[in-house]
């Protein structure tokens, strides 16, 4: 059994016990546990199942690299499944799950996928599921759904907050092991600014763990003073419980700090994503420890060396009573060391080395421990926990030697660097032959905006495994990336210590070397993704011989761990396999983050309200205090329609296009764009910008415009109003005011940069109302100021002056066909201006109107709406609207384009008038079919509609649209299908269905 | 995500501020220019694997457009410079050549 | 003119740091050659910076300052472009009298002031986190400091700001996206949220 001793402990606080519960069941651990020591100190080895064949697993690690003992944490609004027991610290009132069972961790049933294990190999579900077709939607597919996916998807809202900070350093150190503490120390005794990030809650890494001597000092003792120091330098930053989770182009690097995550419900954010800008990055993550390729070695209770030394040293927890330690390599001795000073029984050490280990295995013999040299493990018996282990001689098939009772086994394959950080910009690998591991190649390191590398390694990441070596790397290293960064390092002597004298590791890829089929389809690779040796072998059998192809065939190193364990096992099965070097295989792409991160931590504050901006006018908070049905435009939100008590929206866009043409509507036209252009080459610059002449244009006076870009195809339009000789205030459509605002400068900065020309964006200057309808200007009138009759203000004019105590600026123009004042007042007084107009109104009838009303009235009128008539592929001569461009000018944006054969080809389809023949409406983009089919057996088309409504004014369906030869087919009844099947029947006509003569707005 | 350096207000700032434009230095063609230029002008864009000349704008900035020699393979910046100029200047060539011998415009 | 009222009108939030809707301020947009003598003569004159053989602020430079008695100021926006600050009460007149000083140079002076929205963060260090959460920008005393003026983005939306003498820093956005900044500047502000970093 697992089991907490009196002994050790350094992390825990045996004074502060904590409780918790698992699974529903009440446990207690300690102040400094992890969820999986806690666990294990409760004799809870088993923490879940596998993926595929739900086989029973206990923890093997006790970090980021844990496969196994993942967890379902919390509840409701702050539940998140997939979370390593290895890295949740523990605290009062946490709530575990286990995942991947039903309807119990102790008794599944999915695990009968254990016994079928010999009929689902690696592809099984590519092979088994092809055949037939027309089992694919009903069997496989909801199968195939039923069984994927890990843990659970929360179901509620989360109930917290998170957040980004923007940080910047001369040199960020990855790591807060003793490799990284050394080299933020000598790069910081530069001067230089330095970031220090640290995973854990801890400072010095497994340094502490494994111990030894620097300076004569105890290890632990020499990482305190370490980082004391480094404290009181006020250019280091120091950040633990945050994980350097990916480093990116130009030296960007991204933190992932939980800072609440062991303290849920406290103020503030859970998690804070830190985006990093540093000039030097340093990787200081250390290694991780392989497992073993064994059979059985998935079985509960089999765990790597350093992580049963661990739960021992730091949280006083032993895995077993009799324990088995199975090696390559001198490193586990230590553990079999360990455990034996505090009485557990170390019924063996199996080396698979013929020669065994060097002065650590001196130790450890002199210390009464058995020690069987070229031997190794053929297989692990026992379920949900280990009961035996059967020796065999490493260079044999696995026929047993001795079977030998035990109930935990500790296991080491030698280290592998973790060089994904290095990796994800670029960094490449070397292959080390002697310590049999990829470690990051110097020579090739990501590069910067400068073309120099911009990372680099120190300690165990970069292949070092002795403290002494660990220690000049990382004073090499920290100097180093101070001097790129700018600043002078400082001489340094370098701590000495004294490395154990160790043997060479023995590279072990399957125990023993030969091992048969049945031995290869227990022993495991991924413990996650039930991923087998015998499966990788057989993907390199069918020809998977790239090792990404063989990850996903396999799924090896596809799971949340993203095979940290499996991953060079795992390639080195398949190099073996096709008898090719593992240099030569290569690895899969490590891809940021280190480990997975929370959505939240990357949305930042990015949701609910704040999700993306929301722009309001001036009159917003009138709009949603008399309930407007909004819609967004861009990123501003106008009202589409403000219905009453009682009314559906239809019956208020309705109510507001009968009321506007009858008496008095006002409208919310702020969004509208307003650019103001101004100098000598202000009407050359227009000239340009649209398609008609505007230099022409009168002060005083307003025109209608187009605009096209290069390619000739319709992109904006609206009113321009010239205010003086050299001066223009251009109008755009609401989505467009940025876009044209951007246009405008690119243009004269890039093309015309010799021309005389400023543009400022005033759109949000102004307040601007339409005041619009029979009534608009009595309402005027009322309010009192300036002369708005028909002579002072003609149609297509405008005058400033003062309305009703406010300085105005009033175009005379008409979207709707009405009499219509558009009144620019400034932004701080729309909300009074239109106050006092719905005031002044009342006795007119006044009601507000949204932009469906708007959009009705101008289709009444047939003019055109950039977005409904134009979506990028049509021309202004596509609509009818060749008055609109100008023959006398030499040039405009799209003028050469508008020479093209493809734009001058009379095939193109025209903009008309459609009215149905039973007076319903339109659906909205049909097509109108014609005779035949296409090259796919496609109906043939002969146009479409772009806008279509029921028309309150002639209370009927009217559209517009762009049918071939249209303009030359009046009268002729189309058929349009809709989605249905049904078919509208609709006549073509002009498309100006009311007041064609315009009497109703010259007035 | 990339650092740029903005010609026009100094600031060094990251990706996010910047928009990016398109290859930079197109000659337009206009009203009475041939089809195959007229089509170069509007469709034929350059797609190196290497140095490569580019419009960017300091769209959250100062608003200006610049141009910028950049490396489609190592994206190494070699200099970002002023949009008024028709090619690229002499300068900023000779840091290219510099970093990348053998390289030709 | 009457009633007129700023887009979140003196809204304030207390965190970790003090964040303030600064009310109407007034704002000329002029754009032109920042070497003209008129041009900088004018600027100086209207955003309070009297003196005769003043210079417009360096790139990347702003000098204000705002107080009870006193809301003016020159901005550095680009190489062809300055932001002048007066009273808001005042801000036709000045740009009359700056249109005035200009007279045929080519240049655009425009008001601006209802098209934007101020605030300030208050707090020293505090404040200076606050916008380090929401920009991509080094707010760092040794990086960003008093009398610089930096335009950038904040979140999602384009803003500008500078720091005065006693490290308030003033924000500049567009009117429009006011609540937009004003919610972005409560959260990063909300307590328990300080980093400690500065």
């Amino acid at each position: 059994m697992s089991t907490r001793i009196a002994q050790h402990g350094r992390l825990i606080d045996r004074n502060t016990p904590v409780k918790f519960t698992f699974n529903g069941q009440s446990l207690s651990g300690f102040h400094g546990d992890t969820l999986a020591s806690a666990l294990l100190a409760s004799d809870q080895m088993l923490m879940g199942r596998s993926f595929k064949y739900h086989r029973p697993r206990g923890v093997v690690a006790s970090g980021a690299e844990e496969p196994n003992a993942l967890m379902g944490l919390g509840t409701g609004a702050r539940f998140e499944p997939n979370q390593r027991a290895t890295t949740t610290e523990l605290f009062g009132g946490l709530q575990a799950r286990s995942q991947n069972h039903w309807p119990s961790l102790e008794h599944d049933i999915g695990a009968v996928n254990t016994y079928l294990s010999r009929f689902l190999p690696a592809g099984f579900y590519y092979k088994m599921f092809m055949y037939p077709r027309a089992f694919w939607k009903h069997v496989y597919e909801p199968f195939i759904r039923m069984s994927a996916g890990l843990g659970q998807a929360p179901t509620d809202k989360d109930a917290d907050t998170y957040e980004h900070f923007y940080a910047f350093a001369d040199v960020l150190v990855i790591g807060g092991g003793i490799a990284g503490l050394q080299s933020a120390y000598s790069a910081a005794r530069s001067g230089a600014k330095v970031l220090l990030l640290e995973q854990t809650a801890h400072w010095g890494g497994r340094a502490p763990v494994d111990g030894g001597h620097v300076d004569d000092k105890p290890v632990d003792t020499f990482v305190d003073e370490l980082v004391s120091e480094l404290e009181s330098m006020p250019n280091v930053t120091m950040l633990t419980r945050c994980m350097g989770a990916g480093i990116y182009d130009h030296g960007y690097a991204t933190g992932y700090q939980r800072l609440t995550d062991h303290t849920p419900g406290t103020d503030g954010p859970r998690h804070r994503l830190w985006r990093i800008r540093a000039t030097r990055i340093i990787t200081a993550t250390g290694a991780i420890e392989r497992p073993l390729s064994f059979a059985g070695n998935d079985v509960p209770g089999v765990m790597l060396a350093s992580a049963m030394r661990d739960y021992l040293v730091n949280h006083g927890v032993t895995i077993g009573q009799r324990i088995v330690v199975v090696t390559n390599n001198d490193d586990a001795y230590r553990t079999a060391i360990c455990l034996h000073k505090v009485g557990v029984n170390v019924l063996r050490i199996l080396d698979a080395r013929p020669a065994g280990g060097g002065a650590l295995m001196q130790e450890a013999r002199d210390i009464g421990i058995r020690i069987d040299p070229g031997r190794g493990i053929a297989k692990v018996t026992g379920g949900k926990r280990v009961k035996k282990v059967h020796i065999c001689a490493q260079d044999g098939s696995g026929g047993a030697l001795e079977e030998l009772a035990c109930d935990a086994v500790a296991m080491s394959g030698g280290w592998s660097p973790v060089v994904h950080l290095w990796s994800h910009c670029g960094g490449k690998l070397t292959w080390d032959r002697d310590l049999a591991h990829f470690r990051p190649d110097a020579t090739r390191p990501p590069t910067g905006s400068d073309g120099s590398g911009f990372t680099s390694v120190a300690g165990c990441a970069n292949g070092h495994m002795g403290l002494g070596d660990i220690l000049r790397d990382a004073i090499s290293a920290g100097k180093a990336a101070a001097k790129e960064a700018g600043f002078k390092p400082k001489k340094q002597a370098t701590p000495q210590s004294v490395a154990a004298d160790e043997a060479p590791l023995e590279p072990v890829w399957l125990m023993p070397r030969n091992a048969r089929y049945s031995l290869r389809m227990k022993t495991w690779l991924d413990f996650q993704n039930d991923v087998k040796v015998s499966d990788v072998q057989l993907a390199a059998r069918e020809g998977y011989e790239s090792v990404e192809h063989t990850k996903r065939y396999t799924t090896l190193g596809m799971a949340t761990d993203q095979g940290k364990l499996s991953n060079i096992n795992g390639l080195a099965t398949l190099a073996n396999a096709l008898n090719a070097d593992i240099p030569t295989v290569g690895t899969t792409t490590f891809r940021p983050p280190y480990t997975p991160i929370s959505m939240g931590s990357i949305g930042g504050e990015a949701r609910d309200e704040i999700f993306q901006p929301i722009r309001r006018t001036p009159m917003h908070e009138w709009h949603e205090a008399n309930n407007a049905d909004f819609e967004p435009v861009g990123h501003w939100r106008r009202p589409y329609a403000f219905p009453r008590h009682g009314e559906t929206t239809h019956d208020a866009v309705t109510r507001e296009v009968n009321n506007t043409r009858q008496h008095l509507g006002l409208l919310d036209a702020s969004s509208l764009g307003k650019l103001l252009v101004k100098g000598p080459d202000a009407g050359k610059f227009l000239d340009m910008l649209y398609t008609n002449m505007m230099s022409s244009l009168k002060p005083g006076r307003c025109r209608y415009g187009l605009m096209c870009s290069e390619n000739g195809f319709l992109i904006d339009d609206g009113v321009v109003a010239r205010i003086d000789d050299d001066t223009f205030l251009c109008h755009t459509t609401t989505g467009g005011a940025d876009r044209i605002h951007g246009l405008m400068e690119e243009w004269l900065q890039t093309e015309w940069w010799d021309w005389q020309v400023y543009v400022a964006n005033l759109t949000e200057q102004y307040a601007q109302i339409g005041v619009v309808g029979p009534n608009a200007r009595k309402v005027l009138e009322k309010l009192g100021g300036m002369d708005v009759s028909a002579d002072a203000l003609s149609f297509m004019g405008w005058a400033d002056g003062v309305i009703g105590g406010f300085n105005a600026r009033v175009y005379r123009i008409s979207f709707s066909g009405e009499l219509s004042f558009e009144i620019a007042v400034a932004a701080s007084q729309g909300r009074a201006f239109w106050d006092a107009l719905m005031a002044a109104g009342q006795e007119f009838g006044v009601m507000p109107y949204g932009t469906e009303a708007l959009h009705i009235m101008r289709a009444e009128k047939g003019f055109i709406m950039i977005g409904d008539e134009s979506d990028g592929t049509v021309i202004p001569q596509d609509l009818g609207l060749h008055w609109a461009i100008s023959k006398k000018k030499d040039d405009y944006l799209g003028k050469r384009a508008h020479a093209r054969m493809a734009m001058t080809d009379t095939d193109r389809w025209q903009l008309v008038g459609l009215e149905t023949t039973d007076g319903s409406t339109l659906p909205d983009g049909a097509y109108a079919t014609a005779q035949g089919v296409n090259a796919n057996g496609q109906r043939m088309t002969q146009g479409r509609v772009t806008s279509t409504y029921h028309s309150p004014t002639l209370n009927k369906g009217i559209a517009m649209g762009l049918v071939h030869h249209g303009p030359d087919r009046m009268g002729e009844v189309l058929e349009f299908p809709g989605i249905d099947g049904k078919v509208t029947h609709a006549t073509i006509v002009n498309p100006v269905f009311f007041d064609p003569e315009g009497e109703k707005q010259n007035v | 995500m990339l650092i740029l350096h903005c010609p026009y207000c100094g600031v060094k700032g990251e990706e996010t501020e910047f928009a990016p434009g398109g290859e930079a230095h197109l000659a337009r063609h206009g009203p009475g220019s041939t089809d195959d230029d007229f089509k170069s002008y509007l469709f034929s864009r350059k797609n190196p694997r290497g140095v490569h000349f580019e419009r960017w704008r300091h769209a959250s900035g100062c608003g200006k457009w610049f141009h910028a020699a950049r490396a489609t393979d190592t994206l190494e910046v070699y200099a970002t410079y002023k949009a008024q100029t028709l090619a690229p200047p002499k300068q900023v060539l000779d840091i290219i050549a510099k970093k990348r011998p053998g390289w030709n415009i | 003119m009457s009633d007129a009222i700023s887009a979140l009108n003196h809204a304030q939030f207390t965190g970790f740091a003090e964040v303030e809707e600064c009310g109407l301020q007034g704002m000329i947009t002029l754009r032109g050659d920042l070497t003209s003598k008129p041009l900088i003569a004018g600027a100086r004159t209207a955003g309070g910076r009297d003196g005769r053989d003043g210079k417009m602020p360096k790139m990347g430079m702003a000098e204000v300052a705002i107080s009870v008695a006193d809301r003016n100021g020159v901005c550095w926006m680009s190489p062809d472009e300055v932001l002048v600050l007066c009273p808001y009460d005042k801000v036709e007149a000045q740009l009359m009298a700056l249109t005035t000083k200009l007279g045929k140079t080519h240049a655009l002076a425009v008001n601006v002031s209802d098209a934007r929205a101020m605030f300030r963060v208050s707090g020293g260090t505090a404040a200076r986190e606050v916008l380090a959460k929401l920009c991509p920008v080094d707010m760092s005393p040794g990086a960003f400091k008093p009398g610089m003026f930096r335009r950038t983005r904040m979140a999602q939306v384009a803003a500008a700001f500078w720091m005065d003498d006693s490290e308030d820093i003033y924000i500049i956005c567009f009117r429009s996206v006011a609540q937009y900044v004003f919610d972005l500047l409560k959260i990063a502000a909300q307590p328990g949220s300080q980093v400690g970093v500065y």
